[in-house]
């Protein structure tokens, strides 16, 4: 088995299901031998039939129904085959699985987990390429989660799903599934960078090339942009000798703004990249969010790199143009170095 | 644990004596509720059930400790059926601490036991369903009954949600209570074809009744709520009954004269017809002291504060103890 972020979170589950009896699976697609769109369930339907049931294409409807389970005890792992339908099932996130605890004076408990992928990179066109998670994370009540090579991608969702007792919509960009996880070399290093983890059940994950002290520049991303990030800043290290540190949040919220903070006071200058658009993103919450505790320390303003506000294009040369890459991140650096 | 069915066994009296005690009780209880709004002593808006009471005490008579139930935005009566507790339903009314769920809920979203209530039409029929799947999976030989009124068949989420539990053959009661108007829209500018036709073409079992006496509805029901629970397969039950009173507190524009036509059809005077007066009058002396008992103590429960609970995230219990992993407490 190849150490990457799809058989990491196959394993997760795997996991799961033999550690959690409430704990099943359901969405759609997702029996052997076909074994889900990307493959993340494969080989779990066979090993534990009655738990891995597969749904009409209802997004609505199951997630409700799962959310009802949870309810009563059970813990559901969901899974929306591509990101993009998620917004079927708004209405039972905002006005049902996020209602429930806090509106009934916390007598329930919803331990949900919805696994969506999202993302771009594979020509999938407008509606079936969006990390629109964005839209998610302003939603009182609702954990998103979203791990990257850097993380432990199955222990992520293990965690989510047999330790948080809240719903969490758990994002899996789909182009990582095939990456290799990033793992400390035998000098401790990851992409020739020193490496931190600030613990706990979601961490975040930091990168430096020196020992965390100091650093021209703060990057931020998660997901599917964390490699592009560290990539940048390999970049930005050979060509300039601009030192950046990454620091790659897995929980998008609650955002554990510590180690934010920490590292944007030792660099004064903060880069967020993410995938989706700009207007009201993950780089806006980071930014106002970061500011007032490190303002003193700040020699730039903070810039946000995101894709272009346009549905994602089909064709290759469009879709990578539409949205952030390495140069973008790099020079957006530069601009305020 | 509320247990409805046992408290209706363990009852005194005739059967149409103990529907009418349950029935009296919701009557006065959303009659006083509209008086108080009067006062100002109640927030936003409230929906009640009057003239639709048979349904409440009719259908949850049946259901068990373990059973599971679901219900909408006119859900008083269904609550005082199930939980026969006015004081803790007045108190949430009036927005107090002592309330269901401490005035975070109010009229339309309340959890007491098994029972649960959303103010969002037709999304509440996959999470009963996902309940029954649920308790299915436990093998707990509990049902769910989710109620819905005429309007709400026209979210594509609750055919979603039949759908599943007609597949996966759940122990789901879902009755649609047909009052023939949603808010201020009558069902012939909402709804096109059979109601029930809807629900038999995914394979649920249905029946239907026309009626608002009590005993008929109980009778009525006691074979529906015993076959789900014997066959664990959903059924559709659907009653057609008229709402006597506004929609929500006072914003009623129906044709005036059709209103009035259908007081002969009025519940509580139809059951009361088979009891003696003197027995009907005792419980309806009761259901008053009650529902006074509950005004007057609810009027003297204080006002929740936020405390330290400021982000939905953070799960603090009753105990305010918790954190983010924190456990309900049973
Ligand atoms: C999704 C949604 N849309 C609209 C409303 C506003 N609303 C509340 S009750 C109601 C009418 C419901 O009619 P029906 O299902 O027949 O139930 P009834 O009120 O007659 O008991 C409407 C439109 C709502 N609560 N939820
Ligand atoms: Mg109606």
């Amino acid at each position: 088995m190849k150490d990457n972020v799809l058989n990491s979170l196959n394993a997760g589950l795997r996991s799961i299901l033999e550690s959690a009896p409430e704990a099943f699976i359901m969405g759609e697609d997702i029996l052997d031998p076909y074994g889900g769109a990307f493959k993340v369930v494969a080989g779990l339907s066979t090993d534990f039939p009655d738990r891995v049931i597969p749904t009409p294409i209802s997004e609505a409807g199951f997630i409700g129904l799962a959310t009802g389970a949870a309810m009563r005890g059970m813990r559901p792992v969901v899974e929306i085959m591509f990101g993009d339908f998620l917004m079927l099932a708004a209405d039972q996130l905002l006005n049902h699985a996020t209602k429930y605890p806090w509106m009934y004076n916390d007598k329930v408990r919803v331990p949900l987990v919805i696994r969506a992928a999202m993302g771009a990179r594979r020509g999938y066109g407008p509606t079936h390429s969006q990390s629109i998670e964005k839209h998610f994370f302003g939603m009182p009540g609702l954990v998103v989660v979203a791990p990257s090579p850097f993380h432990d991608p199955g222990a992520l969702l293990k965690s989510a799903c047999v330790e948080d007792h809240r719903p969490v919509l758990f994002v899996e960009n789909k182009l990582m599934y095939a990456r290799r996880l990033q793992r400390p070399d035998a000098d401790g290093l990851v992409a020739g960078m020193n490496v931190r983890s600030s613990g706990g059940r979601y961490p975040t994950v930091s990168l430096s090339f020196d020992d965390f002290a100091e650093a021209d520049v703060t990057l931020v991303a998660y997901g599917g942009m964390a490699e592009i990030a560290v990539e940048a800043a390999t970049t930005l290290m050979m060509e300039q000798e601009i030192s950046a540190e990454v620091l790659l949040p897995s929980s998008l919220n609650p955002l554990d703004l510590e180690p934010l903070v920490d590292a944007v006071k030792r660099s004064g200058r903060l880069v967020v990249a993410e995938e989706s658009t700009q207007t009201a993103g993950f780089g806006s919450e980071v930014i106002s969010s970061v500011l007032p505790a490190a303002f003193d320390r700040l020699k730039a303003a903070p810039v946000r790199v995101s894709s272009k506000n346009l549905p994602i294009a089909n064709t290759v040369t469009l879709e990578s143009e539409i949205l952030p890459q390495v140069a973008d991140i790099v020079s957006a650096v530069r601009r305020i170095l | 644990m509320s247990d409805p069915r046992q408290r209706f066994e363990n009852a005194t009296g005739t059967i149409p004596e103990r529907l009418y005690e349950q029935m009296a009780l919701i009557r006065r209880f959303e009659v006083r509720l509209l008086e108080l709004f009067e006062e100002g002593v109640l927030f936003g808006t409230t929906h009640c059930c009057i003239g639709q009471e048979a349904d409440c005490a009719g259908v949850i008579s049946h259901l068990g400790a373990d059973d599971v139930i679901f219900s909408n935005h006119r859900c008083h009566g269904h609550f005082l059926s199930y939980t026969d507790d006015p004081r803790s339903l007045m108190a949430e009314l009036m927005g107090r601490l002592g309330g269901v769920c401490g005035g975070r809920g109010g009229s339309q979203h309340i959890c007491y036991d098994n029972m649960y209530t959303n103010g969002i039409q037709g999304g509440i029929v996959p999470n009963a369903v996902g309940m029954a799947l649920a308790e299915k999976m436990k093998g707990s030989g509990a049902i769910a009954t989710v109620f819905i009124g005429d309007g709400t068949l026209g979210q594509g989420v609750v055919y979603e949600a039949m759908n599943m539990a007609s597949l996966w053959s759940l122990p789901i009661l879902i009755v649609c209570e047909n009052n023939e108007w949603a808010q201020s829209t009558p069902t012939r500018l909402e709804l096109a074809g059979k109601i029930t036709a809807r629900a038999a073409a995914m394979g649920l079992n249905t029946s239907e009744i026309t009626s608002t006496d009590g005993v008929e509805m109980y009778e009525h029901f006691a074979p529906i709520v015993e076959s789900v629970r014997r066959e664990s397969r959903p059924h559709f039950a659907l009653i057609n009954t008229y709402r006597l009173c506004h929609h929500s507190k006072s914003d009623d524009k129906r044709p005036r004269d059709e209103v009035e036509a259908r007081r002969v059809d009025d519940p509580i005077p139809k059951l009361r017809a088979r009891l003696d007066e003197s027995t009907a009058a005792r419980i309806e002396e009761i259901a008053a002291e009650r529902v006074e008992d509950a005004i007057k103590w609810s009027r003297e429960q204080p006002f929740p504060e936020l405390g330290r609970h400021l982000d939905a995230l953070d799960l603090v219990d009753a105990r305010g103890v918790g954190g983010d992993s924190g456990q309900v407490q049973s």
